[in-house]
């Protein structure tokens, strides 16, 4: 493992380099790939990326919750959580890349 | 939405560029990010959210159908965190 983080400069980067666009283009493909997924999560849409993995939207009920330090019993309300779930291309891929 | 969609509105958007060209860009960005995990590094998009692989200790696993033990090996597995960005807007914040 090399223990490295790829940030959105990496990925223009690697646009800049496979498409062949400048890297202010590039970057700004990026951001535009991921506000899109991000807006379509939003608006409560499962986003389904084949090979990839399906990002999709879990509504949360409300619960009490408590304050692990003080014991102090405090309300969770209703939410919306985002919940990953990677395709099977996706598993061997990491899996096989991180054995041993 | 699917990933053909998701090429579509971004082709939309930019009708300087080819279609391939875009599904290109779409493609790079999802294959790059399993590229990384595959290498063991993480994925850190602020706003948007930081995907890592997870180390999955071995363990004995049991057939749900025969109920035989069996030995699962150690793993790692992909995990993704949603950013704090992305959280409030699911949640009209």
């Amino acid at each position: 493992m090399s223990d490295k983080t790829l940030t959105r400069m990496d990925l223009a980067e690697a646009v800049h380099e496979e498409v062949g666009l400048s890297r202010n283009d590039s970057a700004q493909l990026v951001e535009s790939v991921l506000s899109h997924v991000s807006d379509a999560l939003v608006r409560g849409e499962t986003v389904k990326i084949s090979s990839f993995g399906t990002f999709s939207v879990r509504e949360k009920a409300a619960r009490i919750g408590r304050n692990p330090k003080t014991g102090e019993e405090v309300p969770i309300h209703p939410r919306r959580v985002l919940t990953f779930r990677p395709s099977h291309l996706m598993k061997d891929k990491v899996a096989a890349g991180n054995k041993g | 939405m699917i990933r053909s969609e998701l090429i579509q509105k971004i082709a939309d958007e930019n009708p300087h560029l080819f279609h391939r060209d875009v599904e290109r860009i779409v493609n790079t960005v999802f294959d790059r990010i399993t590229m990384a995990m595959a290498n063991g590094d993480r994925v850190e998009l602020r706003g948007f959210g930081a995907f890592s692989v997870k180390k999955r200790d071995a363990r004995t696993g049991r057939n749900p159908r025969t109920g035989e033990s069996v030995h699962v090996e150690e793993k790692h597995v992909p995990f993704f965190k949603t950013g704090k960005l992305l959280r409030d807007r699911l949640n009209d914040k």
